[in-house]
This record gives structure tokens, sequence and C-alpha cells, in this order.
């Protein structure tokens, strides 16, 4: 004890103080919010149907309603087909997290059969867009990246982002990162305008153009950081911050090494 | 005498019999410079806009400004087959086929992005330590015109490759020439030739970026450099230090080598972070198209703040005869901007006019002995730092899950409310540590020894500072107010009652400060 409080009034005991404090009180709160994964029960196998209207029961109908003909705090499923169901519950948006503005992705509750037999539920309520199929995923084959960008640049980047790396839409809404989307969900996102999004109906983008779309950005999300570290492609704000903190943060420190030396 | 000193003697010679440059030579080389940290933050601003004009020359080499319709078929393969502007088809080409081109490119960009900031850096050092005082208004006038052509540059060069960012740029410029009132529209037609885009504008705005501003830099930089040469740098107060000399190290041999070696160091960091960070990827902005935008559409930095009131300003417009006066782009996109920087050239003239003060000044303020200069700096800061939050509202949003209507209320209402609340703070903050620096040289300086007396109190061991740390704490001058009477020495009633009493009264809010330490409060405390 005696050792350390001789350095209490050292120059560098006020920083070293604050990065411990800042440490310690980050690390308790992760610790503290760390939150706890529960195990998804296996349900018994039955007919599709059947199999995905249990589910829908236990796990939807709380909000969409009994029949999936919606409420108010939720909306109908009638008619939104298999597409829609795939995309929100094959990628973790329903069962929403909590009520807020926007389902945000995360984790998937249910697993992919699971996912299927709701699908195949909903689907048998009315007609709606159905789950791409593999052979119709074909982008490498049917796709190109060129006409992709030009299309993405037209109708997408307006709200994802020049390199579909997302962006903020109004009220807290956003347009999520398109970067590590299987090409499956972004076909159907694209079929049934999930939230905020608009639908690209076939007529309004077709089939070929939608593979397009999705050739380009995977070719986005596999193109290396060609001029260095990408500072998160969201353009100049960025880089503004960089120059103010790196650059000439190491400016400055020179100066002062400079300046110091003389005396 | 040797034979190499035969030689390099008589090679001196033969130039100075030519050109006398012995005793210039012999008294410039010894001129002195007082050293600082923050002396150097010009130099920054400096260098880099040698680096600036170096790496220019090298992209003019193959960058073709032109609207020209081309169609691609370069290295890059996702833009392969489109149509785009030769401009951009040319800066592609820099960056993927030229060797180094991409470094060059981006040693250009973080060379001028480090330009605007050392340049605002600079100034921020001159305002708060009051070296723009009298001899030094007209560097400062000129220091504000470097800082103002900066931008227009700065956005001059990131329009020039075309790509959808630039373009969008573009647009929201030729917006603002056309909220212009009555000659608006006139104006934009003239500048692009004709609607936008059209096929002038970038030719037309390449010769401006490569000639006539690097041109006026190169003449205002001159003028600056030969202004700070004749009247002499600015030094911090210190013993030895008067308004009539300079303390420090001689230009031959110390500047030389220590300036000399700053200027590598500072290319060597635009070097490093160029060849490590990227900056403007025009490639994936994709080449420009009216119809398209991108999420997060920002200008460089030095324009976030102008892009920021832009973003925040409600929708006005009035309809009369016949013309739309749009007040939402004319008031954040010129009126402001105009009242700002006309403010930030005229302020020498304004604090002297306030303070009455016409004498010359070569030692510079700390800037908390003068209260309420500094806190006009950190009020016009918190201005400029809100106005460019706003212009980040979207990032801000995404990155860190916000709403942009949030931020955008907050700006709206922080604009006008923190900067006086800055103001305020500010000088408090000035004025206690005016006390503060008046406690450590009248009690000294806290050991944080206790000692225990007879009596059972205890007590701390003050100690007193050093001669020269006190003379930098009590040297500096304050003031008294002006005092206007309101009628002459001839009892004549003096013209202009309104204005000499705001005079009147700025000036004695401009000399509120805590009482330095006195003769007689050191004599009274040596009698305790």
């Amino acid at each position: 004890m005696k050792r350390l409080s001789r350095y209490r009034r050292h120059r560098a005991a006020g920083p070293v103080l604050l990065l411990f404090a800042l440490f310690s009180v980050g690390t308790t709160f992760s610790m503290a919010s760390a939150s706890n994964r529960e195990s998804v029960t296996p349900l018994a196998r039955s007919a599709a149907i059947d199999e995905g209207r249990e589910i829908f029961l236990k796990g939807c109908s709380s909000c969409h309603g009994l029949n999936a003909q919606g409420s108010v705090v939720a909306p109908s499923l009638i008619g939104v087909g298999a597409a829609s169901v795939d995309f929100q519950v094959g990628t973790g948006r329903m069962p929403m997290a909590d009520m807020s503005v926007q389902a945000s992705r995360k984790p998937p509750v249910y697993n992919a059969e699971q996912v299927a037999a709701l699908a195949s539920y909903v689907s048998s309520l009315a007609p709606g867009p159905a789950i791409p199929t593999d052979s119709l995923l074909n982008y490498e084959r049917d796709g190109s990246t060129a006409a992709g960008g030009e299309l993405f640049r037209t109708n997408c980047a307006m709200c994802h982002n020049f390199a579909g790396q997302g962006g903020a839409l109004s009220q807290g809404k956003y347009a999520p990162t398109l970067m590590g989307v299987e090409p499956k969900h972004i076909y159907e996102a694209m079929v049934t305008g999930p939230q905020s999004m608009p639908v690209f109906s076939d007529k309004t983008i077709t089939p070929a153009e939608k593979l397009s779309i999705i050739k380009w950005i995977k070719a986005a999300e596999a193109e290396p950081a060609l001029g260095g570290a990408s500072l998160g492609r969201v353009g100049p704000v960025t880089e503004g911050l960089l120059i103010w903190t790196l650059g000439l943060g190491l400016l400055i420190g020179v100066a002062v090494w400079l300046a110091t030396k003389a005396r | 005498m040797s034979t190499r000193e035969y030689v390099a003697g008589s090679v001196a010679n033969y130039v100075d019999e030519r050109t006398g440059a012995a005793a210039w030579m012999k008294k410039n080389l010894t001129k002195v410079f007082p050293d600082h940290w923050s002396f150097m933050l010009g130099e920054i601003a400096l260098y880099s806009f040698v680096i600036l004009l170096l790496s220019g020359t090298f992209l003019t080499f193959w960058f073709d400004p032109s609207q020209r319709e081309v169609i691609y078929d370069g290295a890059y393969q996702p833009l392969a087959g489109l149509k785009m502007s030769a401009a951009y088809a040319s800066t592609l080409n820099i960056s993927f086929e030229v060797r180094g081109g991409l470094l060059m490119r981006q040693v250009h960009h973080w060379a001028a992005l480090l330009f605007m900031s050392s340049m605002v850096a600079h100034l921020l050092r001159v305002f708060f330590t009051g070296a723009f005082r009298k001899p030094r208004e007209f560097n400062w006038l000129i220091g504000v015109g470097l800082v103002t052509l900066g931008i227009v540059e700065g956005f001059l060069g990131y329009s020039l490759p075309d790509d959808l960012l630039s373009g969008t740029g573009i647009r929201i410029a030729e917006a603002i020439i056309q909220a212009l009132p009555v000659v608006g529209s006139y104006l934009a037609f003239f500048a692009f030739g004709g609607a936008f885009p059209g096929e002038a504008f970038i030719p037309r705005i390449y010769t401006v970026h490569v000639l006539l501003l690097p041109g006026a830099f190169l003449a205002l930089i001159t003028v600056h450099l030969m202004l700070v040469w004749y009247q002499k740098h600015t030094q911090y107060p210190g013993p030895g230090r008067t308004e009539k000399n300079v303390v420090g190290y001689p230009l031959m041999p110390v500047y030389m080598a220590k300036a000399g070696g700053f200027f590598f160091i500072v290319y060597g960091v635009v070097a490093f972070i160029s060849a490590v960070a990227s900056i403007n990827p025009i490639w994936l902005y994709g080449p420009y198209t009216p119809g398209q935008i991108s999420a997060g559409s920002q200008p460089d930095w030095y324009m976030g703040w102008l892009d920021g009131l832009v973003r925040m300003a409600p929708p006005i417009e009035t309809h009369a005869f016949g013309h739309t006066i749009s007040w939402n782009i004319l008031i954040p996109g010129l009126i402001i901007p105009g009242i700002l920087f006309t403010g930030m050239a005229l302020y020498p003239f304004i604090e002297s006019w306030i303070s009455g003060d016409k004498r010359e000044h070569h030692l510079l303020d700390r800037p908390r002995n003068v209260p309420n200069r500094t806190a006009l700096g950190v009020m016009s800061l918190t201005f400029i730092l809100i106005t460019l939050i706003n212009g980040g509202n979207d990032i801000i949003a995404q990155q860190f899950h916000l709403t942009i209507n949030q931020i955008m209320w907050f700006s709206r209402i922080g604009v006008l409310v923190l900067p006086p609340i800055a103001f305020v703070i500010t000088k408090r903050i000035c004025i206690s540590l005016q006390r503060a620096d008046r406690d450590l040289v009248l009690h000294g300086r806290e050991t944080g020894r206790l000692l225990r007396m007879p009596t059972g109190e205890f007590v701390e061991v003050h100690e007193p500072i050093s001669a020269e740390k006190a003379w930098v704490l009590t040297s500096h001058e304050q003031n008294a107010p002006l005092q206007i009477e309101e009628v002459d020495h001839r009892g004549v009633r003096r013209v202009g009652a309104i204005r000499n009493r705001l005079r009147a009264r700025m000036s004695e809010a401009n000399a509120q400060s805590a009482p330095k330490v006195s003769a007689d409060d050191l004599k009274e405390i040596e009698h305790h």
C-alpha cells in the first residue's frame, strides 16, 4: 500500500486511474448485461402444416392472432407467403426481441425445419411469394455484376449505402447492412418488402436483375480493402475523424517532442 | 587551407560577388525563432501544401478532366462496360492501372484533409493566444482567406472524379447557388454552362483547382510567411521575454534542422496513413448519374458543418412576384457562413475597438488571462461542432443506434442554446484558473506533506513556486475597461451615445478578470 501511495502524485497517476476506472466499469457492465441463451426444445414431427401451426400458436399467435389475422400490434400474415416467413424468422427478426421501432437481425430462434414448417403453415392460409429455390438463386451463372451495381445504386443505395453497409432512416428505423446476408434472404427481402423496405416486384426488377443485384452485393462483400483499411465504407465522416485523431494527433505529438528536446 | 575549403570558398565568393547574398544570408540565417510545439501547427499546413502540389502534379499526368461519355473497359470488373465520364474513367485508371496511382491519390486526399485540419488548428492557436493583435491583423486576414480558399479548393478537388458522391456534392452546390434571390438561377446556368450537370463543369473546375487557386495559395502563403519574417514571431510570456525581443534559437542551424526534419515527418505521416487507410474509394461509389444517391452522403469534414446547417434548417420558402426564395438553403448555406467568416475576419479590429488597445503586442496571451476572448472562441467552436455533428447525423444514428430525428432536434435546439452556455462556462473556468494562479503565487504549491502541529492541528506544507513560474503567472497586464464619458472635455455631449454605451459595456465585459497578484499582495503575504 505504501509503495502504491508513493506514486499517487505521479504525472501518470491520473490517466492510469482513469483508464483503470473505464476498464472496470466496462467489464462489469458487459458481465452484468450478458444474456443467457435458451436452448430450443425439439418438437415432435408431424405433417409440415400442422407442425407449423403448433409453432405458430406457441410462438407467434400472441401478437399475430390465433388465426394469423393480425392485431393492434402486429400485421395480418394471411397472404404474406412463405418467402416472408423464411426471411423474418430465418434471419431471427421474428419473433421480435422487443416492441421497438424495427425488428433487428439476431440468431434465429427456430431451426431450419421449424422455419420451413412455419412457412408452409402461413402459405397454406393464402397464396403469396414462395421461397426461391436453389436453382433459381444461381446468381453466379445468371447475374451480371456491373448491371447489378447500376441497379443497386439506382434502387438500393439510397437507404443501404453505396457499398451495402446500411444506413439510417427516420425515427430510429434503419436499413440494415447487406454484408453477410444469405442470397436467399436478400431475394426474399426484395420480393416481400419487410418493414420499411418497399416491395420490388418481378415487374419492377425482373428475377434476372435481382440475381445481378445479389451478385454485385456478393462481389462488394468479397472485395478486399483495396486502398488499405476501409474505415467502415461510410464515406468522409470516418475519414475526417481519422485525420483529426491519428493524423493531427501524431504530428502534434512529434511537434511537442521536437519542442521539448530543445530545452 | 585545404583544397576543399579553397573550392568552397571560391564558389561562395563567386556567388556573393554576383548576388551580394552574403550580407543578406548572414543577417537572416541567424534570425531567432521562439520554440513551442503550437508554433509548428502552421508548419504542418505549409508542408501538407507542398505535398499537395507534388502529388497533385502527379495526378494531372493521367487525369482527363472531361465529361465526355466513355464505356469503361479497365481493370475494375464490377464497373466493366458501364457508361461513365472520361473524368471518372481516368480516375479509375489512376487507381487501378497507373503504378503507385492509388497511393498518390490517397496521399493527395489525406494531405488535403491534413492541410485543412492543421490550418484550423493553427487558426485556433492564433486566436486563443491573441497572436492576431496589432501589428498582425493583415496576417490574420490572409489566414482567414487561406481557410476560405482551402474549403473551396477541397470541394472542387473531391468534385473532380465525377463519382456518385462528388456529383451529389455538386448538385448541392448548385442548389446553394440557385438559392440566391433573383440572380441564383442565372448564376447556376452560367457556372454549369447550361442545365445541370451539363458537360462544362468538370473542365471548368479543373482549371480553377489546378491553376487559379494553387496560384492564389502560393501568393497568399508567401505574403503570410514574409509578414511573419518581417514582423518576427510572437512568443509566450516568460522571464527575459519582452515586447521588444524574441527569445529562441537561430534559424541556422537549429530551425533548419528542425523544420527540415519536420517536413519529412509530415510527409512520412501522410504517406503512412495513405498506405494503410483508404480514402474516397470512388470505385465503390460508382459513376455519377443524377438519378442515383447513396445513404450517408457527406462532404469532407471541412464542409461538414455547412452540410449540418443545411440539414437542420426547417423547410421555409416564400413565393413572391413569381420568384421562390428558399430560406431553408439561403440562410444556412450562404447567410450564416457569411456572417461567421466576416465576423472571424473582423475580430481583431472589433476586439481592439472594444478594448481601446492600439499598442503593438508580441507577447502572447495565456487564454485564461483573456476570459472574454477565450469564451467567445469556445462558443464559436461549440456552434461549429454541433453543426458538424448534425452533418454526420445519419452515420451517427446508424453507428450508435440513435434516431436521426433526435439528433436533428438536439442540433436545432443545441445550436442556439449551447454556444451561450459554453461562453458562460468557459469564462467562469478562465476566471477560476486565474484565481488558482493567484493562489499559487501567493501561497505556493501544495506539497502533499502533512504536518501535525504541537497543538494537534494538521497543516499541509506549501512550497513557494519558482521565480520563473511566478513571472509567467504574473507578468500579463490587466487593463481597466474603457471609460467613455457622456460629455467630452469641453463639456459637449458626444455623438453616438448608444454606440458609446454599448462599447463601454462590451469593454467592461471584456476586461472581467480575477485581479492578478500585485506587489501589495506580496508584501501583505510576507507580513503574515
